[in-house]
């Protein structure tokens, strides 16, 4: 693992350019520390970040830019006739990219020499063959330019990883050599490495930018890449969802309201479940409850939202939809004719929310002052009458932000849905019938065998981009009501 | 307090002590209401027992196996002979047979069985013992316990999921096989035993629910979470520090803060999107391999651990910080040398909660490939832990639930006990750090 090792350089290089650059410092106010402008420490510390971080961020920066380098590359050199009908580049560049594995593989495992993968004039079948022995999955038969391009591929990857060696470890030890350099009694060093220091944090904090940032740039770019093949208008008003199975496309139906509407049911269901039992749960602890039930029951009611959400999927598949089954199915009502249904899955989520709804509003009806309150019972109201009349009302606004998160939740909920709620995409109202999710067929349209750059595939990111959307709105609708109608007390 | 209120008459030239119908009605209202927030309270914590009950009845048999134990012996001379035939292990078989029909003689049980039975029973039994023998040849003349594993139907039919009425005669196992089956159970050769092979084993294919286990995988979760704590741990501190010790006041701060909370909010499917688009499309790392499911899990856990970080940043009294800057410490002095430290229970704890968080987790590993990749052997070494393609808990679960053969649900509840002992574990080092070290200003 060269990767491994030339991190572990790095490492050393800076610790030994900290004993270096401590070292130096001391020296030069004559052993005593007194004389230095900063601690000892700081002028190590400045040396090994001066190592470390051009070091670690030319490694990150070339392990990003190589592959890229090397694929436009190895593309342009395969000429546009070697390109099947029908295939594209970039299946021919997976394909080039399959065989350079395959190769690397074989001679891992001296299956075949460095020196035969690497000639160009090898026989195709032979090497094919040795492949297969290798346990590589190759397409039926290498081409010539493939095998070319693969070979190109290993050849500029092999030497990349060479350059990257040899860069990486110069510039840290350009930086350490410049940090011990600047190792003098009157060198500001702390000031430096405090700079350094804050950089360092700031950079950490625009982790949640880049996030964002590659969230919304992967969901736009294959977007954009799937309405090229696929026309919008059918994707947003289409009323039917038929993906056909061929992996060449053309004859899908990929229409998105089949899937929100099932989303919609679903999520409607579980809040139809969870709201009024998160609710007068959160009303009961806050209002009723002694400290003795609030200590017990809160917690308990909260390890159902620390419950991983593939156990509530198991839950529904194996548990609540067999029991549905026979309560609704032919046996008993008639009404349902299979486990998997928008009720199973709707009724597992709730069970989900409970705790999301019931802690949000517990929190907010907590924040109503007792003032309030005790205003309506010297009024002569019960206590019911407070919790409806006064309370409610001043929390009202929270209320109603708890329950758009919680539909937020529910709408982007996977597991449960995968498992619980079927495949079958249909427009119908009834909630024993199996009706599928927007997540649920991001789930199917990526794990199946359908290539990447076909509109089956790429469909899931302009369904992920509908979820975000979704989500995204819901979340910032919910702040903007609780901002806006918050009332403020003292 | 309020029963006072509520007992004065709301109408004139009525008895004090007697309610009127107003007031009665008033006093049902308050106590259906109360009535409703008791059962809502009740109706959570009833889901809440039924959840973890059928989870412990329907995951505990995957922690037992059906086996046969049979002592057996071997002479030098038999084993000659048996390596002679053309068919050896059949030969072994045969002699399997004798020895266990001698046993059942002894404890008086009658049963006609050949070797077809045995085969649909215990698998190619010939074939273990010869192996046995082989490797350890100073055993012959000596007597060996065998444990045999039973086929998954057999167990099936001990742990009450096959039985004679719904069982159909098939090349797995025929009516017949059950009279066996009873007869060794007199004799007291089949009996269940625990099966660590669950606990230890890997994911074995679709034709063998028996022999999967859920070791490998556990492995591949402790990797993908030494993955997110190298990275979420030492980044989330650090994006925290930032924000609540030295961030100004402007549009870039701003911009984090709203992109953490949104982020928070962002469903774990859109990660492993994100995951799939930028890791594997357009970085080229190895599909279903620990260190992807590591990035992606890390991005989704940041927001949590920058939120609880934050918090106890901010519980550590503006004292502390005032002290450390009178005598003479610079502001990153003061932050690493005093508040850190003493947020640092905090922070562990929230850090934990995340990493709990990020075990479960199973949507975004579905995008990256961990599911249905059948996750034969453990990892050869530490760096390929990361590197080489492996299954996680959560992925491994949901593989066997997406199994057709029913006997799969049953691993599926068992590791689902595997993956709540994880997590039990882990709240509870949260809850005791929290207790132990957290201090009250």
């Amino acid at each position: 693992m060269p990767l491994l090792w030339l991190f572990l350089i790095v490492l050393a290089i800076a610790a030994a350019g900290f004993v270096l650059g401590r070292g130096r410092a001391l020296a030069s106010a004559g052993g005593d520390a007194r004389a230095l402008h900063s601690l000892p420490g700081y002028y190590g510390w400045n040396v090994a970040l001066k190592a470390m971080v051009p070091g670690f961020g030319l490694l990150i920066v070339w392990l990003l830019a190589q592959p890229l380098y090397v694929g436009s590359t190895v593309s342009s050199m395969i000429p546009d006739s070697a390109i099947k009908d029908g295939a594209s580049r970039s299946l021919l560049m997976a394909e080039v990219r399959r065989t350079a594995d395959g190769l690397d593989a074989a001679v891992a495992q001296d299956l075949i020499t460095a020196r035969d993968a690497a000639d160009p004039d090898a026989d195709i079948a032979a090497l094919t063959d040795k492949l297969k022995e290798a346990g590589q999955i190759v397409t039926a038969e290498i081409t010539q330019p493939v095998l070319t391009a693969a070979q190109r591929y290993r050849d500029l990857n092999a030497k990349g990883a060479f350059a990257m060696l040899i860069a990486v470890v110069a510039v840290a030890l350009a930086g350490a050599f410049y940090g011990v350099n600047e190792a003098r009694a009157e060198f500001r060093a702390r000031n430096v490495v405090e700079n350094g220091v804050r950089a360092l944090l700031i950079a950490a904090a625009s982790v949640a930018i880049l996030t964002t940032l590659g969230i919304v740039l992967s969901l736009v770019f294959n977007t954009v890449e799937f309405f090229r093949l696929y026309p919008a208008s059918n994707f947003f008003f289409g009323t039917s969802w038929a993906p056909s199975f061929s992996g060449r496309g053309g004859a899908s139906d990929l229409g998105v309201l089949p899937l929100l509407w099932g989303t919609f049911y679903i999520s409607i269901v579980a809040l139809a479940v969870a709201v009024p039992i998160g609710l007068f749960a959160a009303i009961y602890l806050s209002e009723y409850a002694g400290p003795k039930v609030r200590a017990v029951a809160k917690p308990l009611l909260e390890v159902l939202a620390g419950i991983p959400t593939i156990v509530y999927g198991l839950f529904a598949l194996l548990t609540v939809g067999p029991l549905l089954v026979s309560v609704f199915g032919d046996e008993g009502l008639g009404w349902m004719q299979a486990g998997t249904a928008v009720m199973t899955a709707g009724l597992v989520m709730g069970i989900m929310l409970i705790p999301f709804v019931s802690s949000l509003s517990d929190d907010i009806i907590n924040a109503v002052p007792q003032a309030m309150r005790d205003g309506s019972y010297g009024l002569g109201a019960t206590q019911s009458e407070t919790i409806r009349q006064v309370v409610l009302p001043a929390a009202l606004p929270g209320i109603v932000g708890a329950i758009l998160l919680a539909a937020s939740r529910a709408i982007g909920e996977t597991m449960i849905v995968v498992l619980g709620a079927g495949a079958a995409a249909r427009l119908s109202l009834n909630p024993f019938e199996a009706m599928t999710t927007v997540t649920a067929k991001i789930v199917s349209q990526l794990t199946g065998d359908a290539d990447f750059a076909s509109p089956e595939a790429l469909v899931a990111f302009a369904l992920g981009m509908t979820l975000f959307v979704l989500t995204l709105g819901l979340n910032v609708f919910a702040l903007y009501i609780v901002r806006k109608y918050r009332e403020q007390y003292e | 307090m309020t029963d006072a209120s509520l007992n004065t008459p709301a109408h004139s030239g009525k008895q004090l002590s007697q309610a009127d119908a107003h007031t009665k009605k008033r006093n049902a209202a308050e106590k259906r209401f109360r009535a409703y927030g008791l059962s809502a309270i009740l109706i959570g914590l009833f889901f809440l027992v039924v959840l973890f009950t059928s989870i412990i009845r329907s995951g505990l048999p995957a922690f037992t196996r059906t086996v046969v134990d049979v002592e057996f012996t071997l002479t030098q001379e038999q084993f000659d002979a048996a390596e002679k035939e053309l068919f050896k292990t059949k030969a072994y078989s045969n002699l399997f047979i004798a020895e266990l029909q001698g046993k059942l003689g002894e404890k008086g049980v009658e049963v006609e069985f050949d070797e077809k039975a045995i085969e649909r029973l215990l698998g190619k039994v010939g074939s273990t013992i010869r192996e046995h023998y082989k490797e350890n040849p100073d055993t012959l003349g000596a007597p060996v316990r065998f444990e045999l594993a039973a086929s998954s139907r057999v167990d099936g039919y001990f742990k009450g999921r096959v039985t004679r009425d719904t069982l159909q005669d098939s090349r797995f196992l025929q009516l017949s096989d059950l009279d066996l089956v009873d007869a060794l159970e007199e004799a007291g050769v089949i009996k269940q035993a625990f099966n660590w092979t669950f606990i230890t084993g890997t994911d074995s294919g679709v034709d063998n629910p028996g022999g999967a286990g859920i070791g490998a995988s556990v492995v591949g979760s402790f990797f993908m979470m030494l993955v997110v704590l190298a990275l979420s741990l030492p980044i989330g501190v650090a994006a925290s520090i930032y924000l609540e010790e030295f961030a100004p006041q402007n549009k870039f701060t701003d911009l984090i803060e709203v992109n953490i909370s949104n982020l928070a909010a962002v469903p774990s499917i859109v990660f492993g999107i994100l995951g799939l688009a930028v890791f594997i499309q357009f970085m080229h790392l190895p599909q279903s391999a620990p260190l992807v499911g590591g990035l992606v899990l890390t991005l989704m856990t940041l927001p949590t651990i920058i939120i609880s970080t934050r918090a106890s940043l901010k519980s550590v009294p503006p004292s502390i910080r005032e002290a450390a800057l009178g005598v003479g410490a610079s502001k990153m002095q003061t932050v690493f040398h005093h508040v850190l430290p003493l947020a640092m229970p905090g922070i562990l704890t929230g850090t934990i909660i995340g990493l709990a968080q990020a075990l479960g987790e199973t949507a975004p590993l579905l995008l990256i490939g961990m599911v249905g990749f059948v996750a034969r052997g453990y990892p050869e070494g530490f760096a390929q832990g990361f590197t080489e393609a492996n299954s996680a808990m959560p992925a491994q679960i949901y593989t066997w639930a997406a199994r057709a053969d029913v006997s799969f649900y049953e691993k599926a509840w068992g590791g689902i006990i595997i993956l709540l002992a994880f997590l039990l574990t882990m709240n509870i080092i949260a809850i005791i750090l929290r207790r132990r070290f957290e201090r009250r200003w």
